[in-house]
């Protein structure tokens, strides 16, 4: 466990000492507090068209209203920022040759794996933080309800870990670091839009891929609703992807 | 110390390291030499179990590499080619690091990284960033990282490769001061630096060995006949000296060797167990021929390389 944690330690203070952390933070953030000021004017502007129209008023509300597409939006932003984040992991490290000197070190290739992972989603906890300002804003002018803002939050944070370790594992498949980020972004990206077929291809195989869908289990959270079958879906998908990169480490050096 | 038996490794159909076999000693440096691609660096990496053998195994400290890499792991220290360190840390910071991976108890983590710095001669950089140093500290680093759990055994893969001549002397001093204590693998293509660090060679070529030997025996086996230089001043004496030299009981050969103006150089072969150098000075002298110079020529390590590699290839 101190080896684990000797390298989550080095590998935070890196992605902080260097600009790559406060890139994806500021690029974020700046990003996130767009959407929501949008969403934000966009809701003020229904509720004020609302007050002529007192049928509509009933179906207003704050969560289905403003919180549920800022999160959904938010998701679509660590879709592109997160394997940004990822994709040196373990590719910088290949190819300038510090992960062979790594490995000779009497730790288990977990060690490496578990200290990197971490690191990133702590520094993903960090970005996801930081937009906590929106919410708190609405407090002041408004009384939203705090379980929803907790769930949503929950939800983020369980799609950025999947997020990040299928970053960490096509890190693992290659020393191009380029090569990491695009198939990284692109299986992430398949596995949040692979819903989208859903109403084509016959029922059996529509619940099959709905329930793949990274969005299809982001819905619950978004509601306030935190069902077992979603939380466990990112757990898993999270903790297969770690194993994944784990056989991928042994395999490379194997195939070497 | 060592056991390795067997040891193959093929790179799909083409041969790394083919049926390798021998034993270190503890104590022993141990040269490891070869043309580039012969297979020294996959030995290497197969003993630091980075990279798994294809087939037959070797024991470290009577750990076995397939079945207890991280007892073998504990046990060694590895420099890999070319360095590779977190060039965005502080020395002090980086040895810290790789003391906790290393496992080194927190009471005495301090001290050892600290005996590490001062043994590789870090000191005075500890609070330099790797990235600014020099390639020569930047590889003292590299010793740095690989000696400080003080480990059994130090494998060192070319370890003066890129460095400058002031440089290269350091670090095989450092090199020579801490076989003393423990068993080094080093490799190398540079054969005066192996014959003047280890006291043992392993000459592999194409994946296979060659020769195990100390780099005396290995120029006694080979040596084929002594040499013996001459050098005289050009005057009208010397004009016949070569007719002469050949005249002297023992020679077998005489050469004309390049000499600069106004001296003449002769190069002299006898059998192998004789040398001549007395009685060829004696004779010259009293004939009164104008001798400048005389010396025997030992068979350099690039002599016996070649000889080696080349008889292999035949």
């Amino acid at each position: 466990m101190t080896k684990l944690l000797a390298i989550y330690k080095r590998e935070l203070k890196y992605s902080f000492q260097s600009v790559t952390a406060y890139a994806a933070l500021g690029i974020f953030l700046a990003i996130s507090g767009y959407f929501f000021f949008s969403l934000f004017r966009f809701y003020n502007l229904i509720s004020f068209q609302a007050t002529r129209n007192p049928q509509f008023t009933q179906s207003l509300n704050l969560t289905d209203g403003l919180l549920r597409p800022f999160f959904s939006n938010i998701s679509i932003i660590l879709l592109l920022v997160l394997p940004l984040l990822t994709m040196r992991l373990l590719a910088e490290e290949k190819k300038q040759g510090t992960f062979e000197l790594l490995l000779t070190y009497p730790i288990r290739d977990w060690d490496a794996v578990g200290g990197k992972f971490l690191a990133s989603v702590t520094t993903f906890a960090i970005m996801l933080g930081g937009t906590f300002i929106c919410p708190l804003l609405i407090f002041l002018y408004a009384n939203p309800e705090p379980g929803p803002i907790f769930t949503g939050y929950l939800g983020l944070f369980l799609v950025g870990c999947t997020f990040i370790s299928i970053g960490t594992f096509f890190s693992s498949l290659t020393d191009n670091q380029l090569v990491a980020g695009v198939t990284s972004f692109g299986v992430a990206l398949f596995f949040l839009i692979i819903g989208w077929a859903v109403p084509f291809v016959g029922p059996r195989f529509a619940d099959v891929l709905g329930q793949f869908s990274l969005l299809q289990h982001f819905d619950g959270f978004s509601k306030g609703l935190i069902d077992t079958q979603d939380v466990t879906y990112y757990l898993l998908m999270t903790l297969f992807f770690l194993f994944m990169t784990l056989r991928s480490l042994e395999s490379t050096r194997w195939r070497n | 110390m060592i056991e390795v038996e067997d040891l193959s490794k093929y790179y799909g159909l083409t041969v790394g390291v083919k049926n390798l076999n021998f034993r270190v000693e503890r104590g022993e440096v141990l040269g490891f030499l070869g043309p580039n691609g012969a297979g020294k660096t996959t030995t290497m990496k197969m003993l630091t179990c980075y990279l798994p053998p294809t087939s037959g195994t070797a024991k470290i400290c009577g750990h076995d590499i397939l079945e207890q890499p991280l007892e073998v792991r504990k046990r060694i220290g590895y420099l890999p080619e070319k360095t590779p360190l977190y060039l965005d840390m502080r020395v002090r910071e980086y040895i810290e690091f790789v003391a906790h991976l290393k496992g080194v108890p927190k009471n005495i983590l301090a001290s050892d990284v600290d005996r590490a710095l001062e043994q590789c001669g870090l000191g005075s950089v500890r609070n330099r960033t790797i990235g600014k140093l020099s390639k020569g500290y930047q590889q003292r680093v590299g010793i740095a990282q690989a000696i400080l759990h003080d480990p059994d055994l130090l494998i060192l893969d070319e370890p003066t490769l890129g460095l400058d001549p002031k440089q290269i002397i350091e670090i095989r001093q450092l090199i020579k001061n801490l076989g003393s204590e423990r068993t080094v693998i080093l490799s190398s293509h540079i054969l005066p630096e192996v014959s003047q660090v280890c006291n043992r060679i392993i000459i592999i070529n194409e994946g296979e060995l060659v020769a195990v030997d100390t780099p005396d025996n290995l120029r006694n086996r080979l040596k084929k006949s002594s040499v013996i230089n001459v050098k005289l001043a050009d005057s009208e004496k010397s004009a016949d000296a070569a007719s002469f030299l050949s005249g002297i009981d023992g020679i077998t050969l005489v050469k004309e060797g390049t000499a600069v103006k106004g001296s003449l150089a002769y190069i002299l072969e006898s059998r192998p167990d004789a040398d001549l150098r007395r009685e060829i000075a004696r004779r010259l002298v009293e004939e009164g021929y104008p001798l400048l110079e005389i010396f025997s020529e030992e068979l350099s390590l690039e002599d016996i390389f070649l000889q080696l590699v080349t008889e292999e290839a035949r």
